[in-house]
């Protein structure tokens, strides 16, 4: 199912995140994903080589998730790739029955393992989802016919609403919708003013928007974010509240009560929630449930 | 060496609007410029108040002082036309911040010396000038990605990621139309895709 279709009914859509390991054992991934994610989010999101670090594939992941009665999101970036590649995979996804596509620029090699290897970028967010939606046209980038029946997806991409340079993204946003984007999925959120403010001014666009969620671990983790990924900023008190019972923090308790209380305030301004909880899926369910969503019939 | 190939006839007369000062630079002996092909185009275009042909404009102390007996009609100037290659209409946009400075040729490599660039301003060589809709700052060596559709999500403060002592060059860029009233240049239809089968560049005639 195309998760699109949720976005119509009117459902507040739930997606998580899920990072394939370095190495084909995707025991650990499934075994959580049956347990924590099935009956609490509707898709997930699997990762494009994240952070530039080279693991297994998003889109065999995908398969393996969709497999196993669980929704898929095939992330796609356009640094590995070039255009001939990118496209050839989405057909690909077409192909084994992989319906929604969160479609990205991705971050640069020099972030990741493989700091030598070279940065593609031939085709950017903007330009990927153009080539999706030239093929579901029944063409390809390049104008060429494909053969037989077009593939259909549902189109994502990303937004930072707690970027410094706010006005800056909100242009990419509307590029992205012009050229076909039809949901959202943000960056990390700390600062629900700014996420509010930030969708006064998207929802000119028409297109749902999941406020995105980065589980807060620990202090550390919070100001290695401050200084080192962009668009999240944590802020000084959600940090003092980190610190304040470090025993609380140290189980997760505290990053699970943040995230729910965002939860809480941003409700009303958004679409859905997607959750990155970098290995913290197990924690997913508390939050869901302490900010008072219910769970899901899982859809597939 | 490099070839500066001219627009065409009509994107440059399109560029041309309200009064309008060109630059020639005739600097490089190793860049390829269409002298005569320009002069004959330039003869054509309405509300030219001053045509000006220099050298080495990529300099930025050079463009100053060789500019500065037209600062008058400079500062009436509603555009600049440049005809030079991707550098020097970079150096020009620069020193004229709130000018619409325009790009009249598109820069092609050739094996060999690729002349003299004594600055940070850099041309990516991609025969398809875009300097025209990004307020004349280049996308392609501007932004570590070299995208061609706006910002990544990957600035913090104003910096890109890959390098932090370096600008996000989408900013820059956004912040430049804003500034010149141009932002409606990120608003087109089809997004914009590099064309890496470099085209037909024509040879050069020395």
């Amino acid at each position: 199912m195309r998760i699109t279709e949720l976005f119509q009914r009117g459902e507040f859509v739930l997606t998580a995140e899920v990072g394939p390991p370095k190495g084909v054992e995707l025991d650990h991934l499934i075994k959580d994903a049956h347990e924590y994610l099935k009956t609490r989010v509707h898709a997930l999101n699997v990762t494009d080589n994240q952070s530039s670090v080279m693991r297994t594939g998003s889109l065999a992941t995908c398969k393996v998730l969709k497999d196993e009665g669980l929704l898929p999101i095939f992330q796609i970036t356009c640094r590995d790739r070039n255009r001939i590649a990118l496209q050839s995979d989405v057909l690909s996804a077409a192909l084994l029955g992989i319906e929604n596509l969160l479609l990205l620029t991705g971050d640069y090699t020099t972030l990741g393992d493989h700091p030598q290897a070279k940065p593609v970028f031939d085709l950017d967010s903007v330009s990927l989802i153009h080539a999706v939606k030239r093929m579901e046209e029944g063409f390809d980038i390049a104008g060429n016919a494909i053969d037989g029946a077009p593939p259909k997806f549902a189109k994502g991409a990303v937004v930072s609403p707690c970027s410094d340079s706010v006005d800056v993204q909100l242009a990419k946003m509307e590029a992205k919708v012009k050229a076909g984007c039809e949901y959202f999925q943000t960056q990390g959120v700390y600062e629900p003013e700014k996420f509010i403010k930030f969708m006064e001014q998207a929802k000119q666009f028409g297109v749902p928007v999941q406020l995105g969620l980065i589980i807060p671990k620990n202090v550390g983790m919070c100001r290695y974010m401050n200084a080192n990924v962009a668009g999240v900023h944590v802020p000084d008190d959600m940090i003092k509240e980190l610190q304040a019972d470090k025993e609380k923090t140290k189980a997760g308790d505290t990053g699970v009560e943040i995230c729910a209380r965002l939860i809480k305030e941003c409700k009303d301004y958004a679409q859905g929630v997607h959750i990155m909880s970098l290995g913290w899926e197990n924690r997913i369910p508390e939050i869901l449930d302490m900010a008072g969503i219910a769970p899901i019939t899982p859809v597939v | 060496m490099l070839i500066t190939q001219l627009k065409s006839k009509e994107t440059i007369e399109a560029l041309a609007q309200g009064k309008t000062v060109i630059i020639n630079c005739h600097g490089c002996k190793e860049v390829y410029f269409a002298e005569h092909e320009a002069d004959e185009l330039q003869k054509d275009l309405n509300g030219v108040t001053q045509i000006i042909t220099t050298d080495y404009i990529c300099n930025p102390d050079n463009l100053k002082l060789q500019l500065q007996k037209h600062t008058d009609v400079i500062n009436a100037a509603d555009t600049i036309l440049v005809f030079s290659c991707g550098v020097g209409v970079q150096t020009v946009a620069a020193q004229f911040e709130s000018k619409k400075v325009y790009s009249c040729c598109d820069t092609y490599p050739l094996p060999g010396f690729q002349g003299v660039t004594p600055l940070n301003v850099d041309c990516g060589q991609c025969g398809e000038c875009y300097l025209n809709g990004t307020g004349g700052i280049c996308p392609i060596t501007a932004c570590s990605k070299s995208l061609l559709n706006g910002q990544c999500g990957g600035a913090k403060e104003g910096m890109c990621e890959v390098d932090k002592e370096m600008e996000c060059g989408w900013e820059r860029i956004y912040r430049k139309l804003e500034k010149l009233n141009k932002l409606d240049n990120m608003k087109y239809d089809a997004p914009k895709v590099r064309n890496y089968h470099n085209p037909n560049a024509e040879e050069p005639i020395i």
